[in-house]
């Protein structure tokens, strides 16, 4: 320890803390605040760098989330159109065959109402020729008969005997 | 941790064994082998040791005259009036040094006042030198690698902060720099101090981090530079680390350290010098480890190396070669150790200065 103290230079202690202060001091504004500054602000580029490219990320994923959506959602809108239009098909052809089908009967029909005036027109047309042929045959029949005296009493007496009658 | 403790012992182990070793082979063997030891013992004190001119190797020529190489460095007195000349005029403290009428000499790796150009050291009964000590503020060995390794860092630091002007990303050295700023930050600091105060502490620790591990690395070169084995360099930055914990400390710390809230009162009054004290052996813990580390590791280190001179025979030489080499590895893992330890504590005296109150105490 004697030694130790013995041994200790003054100068060189001096020295030491001058030359040492001294050589904090200039590298901490040539040396340090440079070097750490500048690491600083390559590791904070860095981490934005990274940091923004998460984010990139996240929006692509929510972009593409978006066009999934979109897309599923399109694809939805197309089916119900065209169950819409098929539809739209079933129902017209439907309507189409029920009008038809409407048009077609009262056609029947009008050619049924046609037919049964045809009929009674005819019916009543054979009935006025019967009518009247069976006048003709009767005026015939009855110049006959009342070509004789006797006759004709004879019928008004049977005429009369069936009014009577009645 | 347990790998810091595993290194501590492992080190302690090696320098004991070493100590031992040559305790014994000292009774063994003849004076021829104690004179090469007594050489190899001086040799490593004075590598321990600052000195005024930064040598890079000696040798002794064919006359027997020692050479050294290497450049002078100014020195710096304070001797009623300042005194500033070269180094070289002490020829690796051999001669005095005459300066405006004063005469200096070196003893011990310390300058001294001598009476002429004759004068000689005068020593006590202790054997240490009493003649008068001027306030020595030279640029040494030491001093000198401080500032060359300030430049160094602030070079390499101030250029990576320019290129992130070009560019976010890093350059050159930056590329292998920033991992190391980032660990700091990220595992240093962060944990021990709090994403909310943590910027504040953040030039220090960096700058102290890059000092301790580059200056660490450098004693391992062989240029023989050893700036964190000296006592007032770790005590210097133990300071400041013991200056800005108390100066940017909150109520919280002071409460918990002057009225230990959680505890009945007598408890209170027996803790608070307690408290006080662990302040201040904090920082010490942090000097002195970072010191004896580094001191244990070059000691050991040049002890093996010496070793290679003193068995002088294959096996030996080989095999502390190859122990030399291996601690040199672990030293390498040292000084980073070092760095990373002295740093991580003082963030995390940091810490407790910034703690936010907890009710859960």
């Amino acid at each position: 320890m004697e030694k130790l103290i013995e041994d200790f230079s003054l100068g060189l202690f001096v020295w030491q803390l001058v030359l040492f202060v001294g050589l904090v001091l200039l590298l901490r504004k040539f040396a340090w605040k440079p070097i750490l500054g500048a690491v600083e602000k390559r590791e904070e580029s860095i981490q934005g760098a990274l940091d923004s490219a998460e984010q990139a990320k996240k929006e692509m994923e929510n972009l593409q989330a978006d066009n999934q959506r979109l897309l599923h959602e399109a694809k939805m809108e197309r089916e119900a159109m065209l169950k819409d239009a098929r539809d739209l098909k079933n129902k017209m052809i439907e309507d189409a065959k029920g009008e038809a089908q409407d048009q077609a009967n009262k056609i029947i029909e009008q050619a049924q109402a046609t037919i049964e005036s045809e009929k009674k027109a005819a019916i009543s047309e054979l009935k006025a020729q019967v009518a009247g042929l069976s006048i003709e045959i009767a005026e015939k029949v009855v110049r006959e008969e009342l070509s004789n005296k006797d006759k004709q009493e004879k019928l008004v007496d049977t005429m009369l005997g069936e009014a009577k009658l009645n | 941790m347990r790998l810091k403790i595993a290194l501590k012992t492992l080190t302690l182990l090696l320098f004991f064994t070493n100590f031992i070793s040559f305790a014994q082979e000292h009774h063994a063997e003849g004076e021829n082998t104690t004179d090469k030891r007594t050489e190899i013992k001086e040799y490593i004190q004075h590598h321990l040791q600052d000195s005024y001119d930064f040598g890079l190797f000696s040798y002794e020529t064919e006359a027997g005259e020692q050479k050294h190489v290497g450049f002078p460095l100014p020195v710096i007195l304070w001797d009623s009036g300042l005194k500033v000349f070269s180094s070289s005029k002490f020829h690796h403290g051999e001669e005095v040094a005459e300066v405006d009428g004063n005469f200096y000499k070196v003893h011990h790796g310390k300058i001294y006042k001598v009476d002429g150009p004759e004068g000689e050291i005068v020593l006590d009964e202790e054997h240490h030198a009493a003649n008068d000590k001027p306030l020595d503020f030279s640029i040494t060995k030491n001093v000198f690698t401080v500032i060359i390794v300030g430049l160094l860092i602030l070079l390499l630091f101030s250029s990576m902060a320019k290129s992130y002007k070009k560019s976010s990303m890093p350059t050159g050295a930056g590329r292998f720099l920033e991992p190391i700023v980032l660990y700091v930050r990220d595992e240093i600091a962060i944990p021990n101090i709090g994403k909310k105060h943590y910027k504040r502490y953040m030039s220090y620790l960096l700058t102290i981090f890059f000092f301790i591990w580059i200056i660490n690395l450098l004693g391992l070169t062989p240029l023989g530079v050893n700036v964190t084995n000296n006592i007032a360099v770790t005590f210097a930055l133990a300071l400041l680390t013991y200056l800005i914990t108390t100066f940017t400390a909150n109520k919280n710390y002071w409460g918990h350290i002057f009225w230990m809230p959680g505890v009945p009162w007598p408890m209170k009054i027996i803790l608070a010098p307690i408290e006080l004290l662990g302040t201040f052996i904090k920082p010490f813990s942090l000097l002195i480890r970072l010191y004896a580390n580094i001191t244990a590791g070059h000691i050991v280190l040049m002890s093996i190396i010496g070793l290679m001179f003193i068995f002088k025979n294959w096996i030996g030489s080989s095999l502390s070669f190859g122990l030399a080499f291996v601690l040199s590895l672990l030293e390498l893992l040292v000084a980073a150790l070092q760095a990373y330890i002295f740093t991580m504590l003082s963030a995390l005296y940091f810490g407790s200065a910034v703690e936010e109150h907890h009710d859960d105490h």
